[in-house]
């Protein structure tokens, strides 16, 4: 009996040694350990042996067993392990072939510097807000302190419709507009397209866009709103951004201001970029006018604000460095999807 | 606004910086140097040479050459000019020096022109004598100079001295941006007072002296005002035996340097005054006065009157002319007559001061078409003060340099001037609204610079703002004058405190930034196009001329009649835009615009037109009807359009391909439309491929959309499908056999989808064949046999009501 087991292992072992497939390893582990396999058919063959060595050769064939389904799994990783092998060796690929993309569009760069305001100022609790594009010349020039004869409305080139009513040409309007919602206090920016009559070249379009910001509250002074633009330079354009604030004239803020930043591309050394003066003019800003408060029912001794305006054609163009703002109204496909 | 340095100097003597010193401070306390430019420049070892000898050119006809005292040796020179002669005192660059241009008077090259010495033709020359066009300037500004040829000194120059000194270029001429509010500063006065408060240097203004023999002017002329609201003072004085000639030097460089070209002593004067003073003066020949006497009146309407630039021009009645006893003579603060014309011949000068209305200047001076120094000047608001300081410093210069003989007294007709204006002193106001803690004495101090005078009132402090500071009229002006001088810079940066706020977009632009998202999620780029269109635009989209959309806001002073109409519908835009694409060779083009239209409420307009914000879509090349279907269904699912959205074929668009078009709706609301566009218009666009277009109108979409989710689970159970074939009418949409799947399919049914269609051959006539493939489920059971043959039987006893025949 003991012989009979020892020339079943042998010859498995040597089969499984011979076989070079999963399905032959398979043939083997039926014709050997299968229900009607040579060590199946041993152990049916117990009740020729004495009962007393039952137990003994019972183990036998148990150890036998075991040691054959030991060498054959560890025949069949090996050979998987080898086949998988040949197979990755077979599927090496070319990583440098073009990428295979999906086709997504790309956002307009007016948007993108857009959204980059939007989100520095979201981020500082100011609320989004809108205005009408076509506009009474109220809420455009008078009650921003620029009545009827001023000088300043001439200067801004209006398109009108009729004597009362007009295409916006600043989104400062909306600061009115929030004011006179009379809920307080007020943080809001608002963007928008504003029309001037200024004929299409590299640098003028009589259609353009500006992000108009206010803040009016108790206390607000002139110190927070240089604290709040210096931050949004830096969100801006970068935790090196110097600003400057020059003395200016708008006829609803008062006292005025226009801010510059210290040049992106040299960082205020001067280049040619800046036309060697190390800073760009960004934006205007400044208190609103107590007068401009007063006419839309807030109290000046009560509360102050600020206020600002930036273009943001103006944005996009320096940050993205387009060199003629036509490009931003032909909507080339090569132009946008380089944003 | 131009002014040379040296011309603020004369007002500011202890004025010390440099040129960019100058600038940066200026800018900083508020009066803007856009920037400067040095009249030296490039001009670099010129002195004054004498010429002792001259003698032909061996070799050449047209070059002489000269023997040039130039104070420390005398040098050989070759020219070709030939205005010099023996003795002349002309400038001369030495070797190794440089000039500013060429004698062309072409454009100044950057870097100058390096003069070395060399030979002519084989002789030696040891530098060059230069035109004025080599000196970087022009016979407009050195009306002495000969036309062509080089610059002759006066004979009592002297020899060897820096020639770009004896012609006063040691300068630099700076460029300001000057804001609405600060009338004085546009003025040399006016500048220097800020450079003086700028530095903190003493500010020497002229002294006018009241000058005038003991005539009475009123013997002289006479003034009546008839429209005092345009004229709120009028000054007349006369100067008699005037004797026209040439400026002085110093007064001509001035001018010069403000870009003004010297006439004569009388016209420079007035031009001087104008420029120290802002104020502008007109002079009339007193002898060309009928009656001597000056009326100021409105024009008539439809009055011709001829301009000294000899210009016939049509005048209206709000026009304000100044005229003699018979006829109009001037345009008032805007251009005198040809008939009152100053000329060489002039003897008696009446010099007239007057303050005119800004506005009714501004306003005349555009419908004329006539803006002159003049009425820039006026239609800014003058001061009454000022402009006798100026009339009175004319007639002081017409005395000082020889020109004339002022007649005693002024002729003056004025309404009320007002009163300095007095501001309460409110130091903590100041402090508070610029966040600062500027002391007392501090405001005193800069308030002393800006000529500001601190009264005692009834125990309280009360600021005095002088008359020329017609801007500073409340709190807020005299805390920006203290910021100013205290410094903007030094004002400390802080963060608002006070009441907190949540920082958010409106629900409208949250859906607007999704629309962005999902278009480019599908391949689409933004455009952005103008408001404005040519009212042709309705004929390329084939619009009927009695369409409602061809009613406009229209813009009465348009930049031409492209840009004349507010767009009530995107498409042209869109279309423009793809045009440009298509025709520039760019392949598969989708692009999106989120812009408004504007559809009046009534017309004429009257009141705010609706301003529509429309998500428009287009795109050409890879794709077709549905690719564009899908791209708006993505975007309205994304907001929350989860139910079947609606598709009607006679969506009745005329710029549309007329079978293939769609109303969308959703719920019985339409939300928009989409479409091939209609061939024709691909033409008028020149556009030589299909395009789709899909237009949403986002008012209506916002109160539609929702950002709430709900989990409705996960099926449990198993699904049943059940496939469909049928042999349908052409005509009949699959819409409609949809919408009676939907109809019929009960509780059960989870959904339907089409996974084919086909027209031809192996189909008769008039058919199409249309396969479903129909799913059924139910949420809490395994559906049995019985449901899903009973759901089925339904829909095919539908199916049949419609004429459609199943397939098997």
């Amino acid at each position: 009996m003991k012989e009979k087991l020892e020339q079943i292992k042998e010859q498995a072992l040597a089969q499984i040694k011979a076989s070079d497939t999963a399905e032959k390893l398979n043939e083997i582990r039926v014709n050997i350990l299968g229900k009607k396999g040579e060590l199946t058919s041993v152990l049916k063959s117990m009740k020729d042996v004495a009962p007393e060595d039952r137990p003994k050769v019972g183990q036998m064939v148990n150890d036998v067993r075991s040691e054959i389904e030991a060498v054959l799994e560890e025949h069949k990783t090996r050979m998987e392990n080898a086949m998988r092998e040949a197979r990755m060796k077979a599927e090496v690929i070319d990583v440098t072939l073009p990428a295979k993309k999906a086709e997504i569009g790309h956002r307009h760069p007016n948007t993108i510097a857009l959204e980059e305001i939007e989100r520095i100022f979201v981020g500082m609790g100011y609320e989004v807000v809108e205005g009408p594009e076509v506009e009474k010349d109220y809420y455009n020039f008078e009650a921003l302190n620029i009545p009827a004869d001023h000088p300043a409305k001439d200067e801004q080139d209006t398109f009108y419709v009729n004597g009362d009513i007009l295409l916006r040409t600043q989104t400062s309007g909306v600061q009115v507009h929030e004011m006179e919602k009379g809920t307080l206090p007020i943080r809001m920016i608002a963007p928008g397209r504003v029309f001037r009559a200024d004929e299409v070249d590299a640098t003028h379009s009589p259609s353009f866009h500006q992000v108009e910001g206010m803040v009016v509250d108790k206390n607000i002074t002139f110190a927070d709103l240089k604290g709040t633009l210096a931050e949004f330079a830096k969100e801006l354009f970068g935790e090196e951004t110097k600003v400057k604030f020059r003395p200016h004239h708008f006829p609803f803020t008062e006292p005025s201001a226009e801010m510059d930043v210290t040049c992106f591309k040299c960082g205020g050394k001067g280049c040619r970029f800046c036309k060697g003066e190390g800073w760009i003019e960004i934006l205007g800003c400044g208190m609103v006018h107590p007068h401009v408060l007063e006419m839309s029912g807030i109290d000046p001794n009560e509360y102050s604000g600020f206020a600002f305006g930036v273009g943001l054609e103006r944005i996009a163009l320096l940050k993205y460095e387009i060199d003629d703002m036509r490009l931003l109204y032909e909507n080339d496909i090569r132009f946008l999807k380089q944003f | 606004m131009n002014t040379s340095l040296s011309w603020i100097k004369a007002y500011v003597p202890e004025l010390q910086c440099t040129d960019q010193e100058y600038m940066d401070a200026m800018t900083l306390t508020g009066t803007k140097v856009e920037g400067y430019e040095r009249s030296d420049k490039n001009l670099e070892k010129i002195v004054v040479g004498q010429i002792k000898s001259i003698a032909p050119h061996p070799d050449a006809d047209k070059l002489i050459v000269c023997q040039v005292d130039v104070g420390t040796e005398t040098i050989q020179i070759v020219t070709g000019a030939h205005n010099v002669k023996e003795g002349d005192k002309v400038p001369v660059v030495l070797d190794g020096g440089k000039v500013a241009g060429g004698h062309d008077g072409g454009p100044l090259p950057e870097d100058g022109i390096a003069i070395k010495a060399g030979k002519l033709r084989g002789v030696e020359s040891f530098g060059m004598m230069c035109s004025i066009e080599e000196l970087g300037s022009d016979r407009n500004m050195y009306p002495e100079a000969p036309e062509e040829g080089i610059y002759i000194f006066k004979p009592e120059t002297e020899v060897g001295a820096d020639a770009v000194e004896v012609l006063g270029l040691h300068n630099t001429v700076f460029e300001y941006e000057i804001t609405s509010n600060r009338v004085d500063c546009y003025s040399v006065l006016g500048i220097a007072r800020e450079a003086a408060a700028t530095f903190r240097k003493p500010f020497c203004p002229p002294e006018v002296k009241v000058t005038g023999n003991s005539e009475n002017v009123n013997d002289y002329v006479s003034v009546e005002v008839q429209d005092k609201d345009l004229c709120t003072r009028y000054m007349a004085r006369v100067c008699k035996n005037i004797k026209i000639g040439p400026s002085p030097e110093w007064m001509q460089r001035r001018l010069a340097s403000s870009g003004i070209r010297p006439i004569n002593n009388l016209v420079d004067i007035t031009n001087y005054v104008m420029e120290e003073y802002g104020q502008p003066m007109h002079a009339f020949d007193l002898d060309t006065v009928a009656g001597h006497k000056i009326i100021v009146r409105r024009a008539k309407d439809g009055d011709e009157f001829q301009t000294l630039d000899g210009q016939m021009r049509k005048m209206d009645s709000e026009v304000l002319m100044i005229c003699d006893a018979d006829k109009e003579i001037g345009i008032a603060g805007i251009m005198g007559g040809e008939n009152s014309k100053i000329t060489d011949e002039v003897k008696t000068v009446l010099f007239e001061a007057a303050i005119f209305n800004g506005p009714n200047i501004r306003k005349s001076a555009k419908r004329l078409g006539l803006r002159t120094d003049a009425s820039g000047k006026f239609e800014k608001g003058l001061e009454p003060r000022n402009a006798e300081e100026a009339i009175n410093r004319a007639c002081q210069l017409i005395e000082e340099l020889g020109c004339g003989e002022v007649v005693g007294g002024m002729v003056d007709v004025k309404e009320p001037i007002a009163e300095l204006r007095r501001l309460p002193f409110e130091p903590e106001r100041y402090n508070k609204l610029l966040g600062t803690d500027v002391s007392e004495e501090q405001m005193f101090e800069i308030f002393a610079r800006l000529d500001i005078k601190v009264e005692e009132e009834n125990g309280k402090k009360v600021l005095v703002i002088p008359a020329f500071r017609q801007d500073l009229v409340g709190m807020a002006d005299i805390a920006e004058e203290v910021a100013r001088f205290y410094g903007y810079d030094k004002i400390p940066t802080t963060l608002p405190g006070g009441g907190s706020t949540t920082g958010k977009l409106s629900y409208k632009l949250r859906i607007e930034q999704k629309a962005r998202d999902i278009a480019e999620y599908c391949g689409f780029s933004q455009g952005m196009t103008y408001s404005f269109e040519s009212p042709k635009v309705f004929d390329k989209l084939l619009i009927p001329a009695d369409d409602k959309l061809r009613e406009t806001v229209t813009i009465s002073n348009p930049l031409g009649e492209d840009f004349s109409v507010m767009r009530t519908i995107s498409l042209n835009g869109m279309l423009t835009s793809l045009a440009t694409n298509y025709n520039r060779r760019n392949k598969n083009v989708k692009l999106y615009e989120l812009g408004n239209i504007y559809l009046p409420k009534s017309l004429p307009v009257t009141e705010l037109p609706d301003e529509r914000m429309q998500f428009t879509l287009g795109f050409y090349g890879d794709g077709d009807f549905y690719t564009m279907k899908g791209v708006v269904e993505e975007f309205l699912e994304s907001i929350g359009l989860r139910d079947k959205k609606d598709y009607d074929p006679k969506a009745g668009k005329p710029f549309l391909h007329p079978g293939r078009q769609a109303l969308i709706s959703y719920k019985g609301e339409v939300l928009g439309y989409l479409g091939e566009v209609h061939p024709l218009v691909c033409d008028n666009y020149d556009i030589g491929t299909k395009v789709y277009v899909a237009v949403l109108d986002m008012p209506k979409i916002v109160p539609l959309a929702t950002f709430d989710r709900k989990y409705e689970g996960i099926a449990k159970f198993p699904a049943v499908s059940r496939d469909i074939s049928m042999v349908v009418p052409k005509e009949i949409l699959v819409g409609e056999i949809e919408q009676i799947i939907v109809q019929r399919g009960g509780k059960i049914l989870e959904s339907c989808s089409l996974f084919d269609i086909y027209e031809g051959s192996q189909i008769k006539e008039g058919y199409k064949s249309v396969a479903y493939s129909i799913t059924f489920r139910a949420k809490d059971r395994t559906l049995e046999e019985a449901d899903v043959s009973g759901a089925m039987k339904k829909i095919l006893n539908g199916l049949e009501q419609l004429g459609i025949e199943l397939r098997q």
